[in-house]
């Protein structure tokens, strides 16, 4: 059956791919290629390292990252002839894939793991953009591989920071901290007040965003404290508007702080704006509006 | 109340600028020390939970896709998809860019705008443009350059979750599946259409007032 497996043998031969040529094209970055390394190692090997080995590889990851030898990339090389709006078809066969594949994958449970339906599918879409590039551009087999890896540099080691994000949320639910946090939230939220729920929830998944810099970071924590027990189970509510609003909640919180540098200091930044908190003060009317609607919706579909 | 300590460890370490995976490590050796488990414990519960959300960073495998579009102009052709709206106010040019922007994103191409390659080289200085033809100055050119980044961030985040592969919809998967909840992302997609909806709206209407201020100060 095809699950994540072949999800992850692609994706592990794309980063060793990008390991690759950070290691043997000049000017060398090994650093770069030590960290895409151990990406690919993680995709091919993960299952077989065992937790600690896998936790070894997380420190590998960490050490290699906190080096600050990891490079930006470097714009490409004389482009070649711009071609027409026919570039946006390869582009929208992936999304296009990813939501024909979910939907037809449904109809061969045998075939394909109807759980993995969605990622199976964008690989599939992936492998063919990459095809078609191939064949009606030329641009060399290693093209593609050289072209990612361009984009990767500049994502750099924040790429793996949402898998971290995740991580430390699995070592805050072991610990305990949705439930100290959800002990504190129950003083703050009226008992059997639905409203008082949604609304600790909701700006708890703001607050607790605007700390984390994150939503990703945010979301197992108010799942363990208000969303799951609170929520889902004392007041019975659908699981997939709780967890998809909450996010969209917290998303209101990215809008509103420091710690989400990429989106709010690095373009003030870039547009050289005199005051650093320029693009957060212009963020904040439209966040906290959103936010009430994003109580409300909650409200309004769990009542 | 010890295991809380984790948290200020993260907005410290952010506000100290350590580089932030020591910060989120050192975070969970701490709140896992404060709560009794041995180091040995907190490195394989956290390899584990690494392991079992490698799915989250699956999402790269398009980048090599998007790197060749981008080689043979995929940018210079979504510039043009804007650039086509050239002679409206600052206020309508951002709205445009609002639409485009979470429109993109709903179908998962999130890489085709952004601050680096959209905001600064385009939208910005349109925007900029415009506001001063509106105003007869530049008196107000730190606010619309403000709002052109800003808009590009509500985009982004308000219309991404629409697409079914995006990072935070296999997170939510992965953190509710722990509590054997199994969910399909496209049941959590379409939960961020009203949202993306209000997003346009409100966002929207705070640009159009945009138009109506610069207005005022000409």
């Amino acid at each position: 059956m095809i699950g994540l497996g072949f999800v992850y043998a692609v994706a592990g031969a794309a980063f060793a791919g990008f390991a690759l040529l950070a290691a043997i094209e000049r000017p060398r970055r090994l650093a770069n290629a030590a960290f895409y390394a151990l990406i690919a190692s993680s995709f091919w090997l993960g299952d077989r390292l065992g937790d600690v080995g896998n936790g070894v590889l997380v420190l590998a990851l960490v050490a290699v990252a906190a080096s600050g030898r990891m490079t930006r990339g470097q714009a490409s090389a004389d482009p070649p002839a711009p071609r027409g709006a026919g570039l946006f078809v390869p582009a929208l066969m992936i999304p296009a894939a990813a939501l024909i594949g979910t939907i037809a994958f449904k109809a061969l449970p045998t075939l394909v793991d109807p759980k993995q339906a969605t990622l199976v599918a964008l690989t599939i879409g992936v492998l063919a953009a990459v095809a078609t590039c191939l064949v009606w551009l030329r641009p060399g087999l290693a093209t593609p591989v050289r072209e990612g890896r361009r984009l990767m540099d500049d994502v750099g080691w924040a790429a793996v920071l949402p898998q971290m994000l995740a991580s430390l949320g699995a070592v805050f639910a072991v610990s305990g901290v949705g439930e100290v946090v959800g002990r504190l939230a129950a003083y703050a939220i009226p008992s059997g007040s639905l409203f008082g729920a949604v609304a600790a929830y909701a700006i708890g998944m703001a607050l607790f965003t605007m700390v984390m810099g994150n939503a990703f970071a945010a979301f197992p924590v108010m799942a363990a404290a208000i969303g799951v027990p609170i929520l889902m189970h004392g007041f019975g509510g659908n699981a997939a508007p709780i967890a998809a609003i909450g996010m969209l909640a917290g998303f209101c919180g990215t809008l509103m702080t420091p710690m989400a540098a990429n989106f709010n200091l690095v373009p003030a930044a870039l547009l050289e704006l005199r005051d650093r908190g320029g693009v957060i003060r212009a963020q904040v009317s439209t966040a906290l509006p959103l936010l009430a609607f994003n109580i409300v919706l909650l409200y309004a579909v769990l009542r | 109340m010890l295991v809380l300590a984790g948290i200020a460890v993260i907005a410290l370490g952010f506000l100290l600028r350590f580089n932030p995976m020591l910060v989120v490590v050192v975070s969970a050796l701490v709140t896992g020390l404060a709560a009794g488990l041995d180091p040995i414990r907190i490195l394989a519960t956290f390899g584990k939970a690494f392991n079992d959300s490698r799915y989250v960073s699956a999402i790269y495998i398009v980048l090599p896709v998007i790197g060749v579009l981008e080689r043979y102009g995929l940018q210079a052709r979504a510039r043009a998809l804007i650039g086509r709206m050239r002679g409206v106010t600052a206020g309508r040019l951002l709205v445009g860019y609002l639409l485009f922007r979470q429109m993109f994103a709903a179908l998962g191409l999130t890489s085709v705008a952004g601050h680096p390659q959209t905001v600064r080289p385009l939208v910005a200085p349109m925007a900029e443009a415009a506001a001063e033809a509106q105003a007869g100055s530049a008196g107000e050119a730190e606010r619309v350059k403000a709002m052109a980044a800003a808009t590009d961030n509500i985009g982004l985040f308000f219309g991404e979750d629409i697409f079914l592969a995006i990072g935070s919809i296999l997170l939510m998967k992965g953190v509710l599946q722990g509590y054997g909840i199994e969910l399909e992302p496209f049941q959590l997609s379409v939960w961020a259409i009203p949202t993306a909806v209000a997003a346009f709206a409100i966002h929207g209407a705070r640009l159009l007032l945009l138009d109506r201020r610069l207005a005022r100060s000409g």
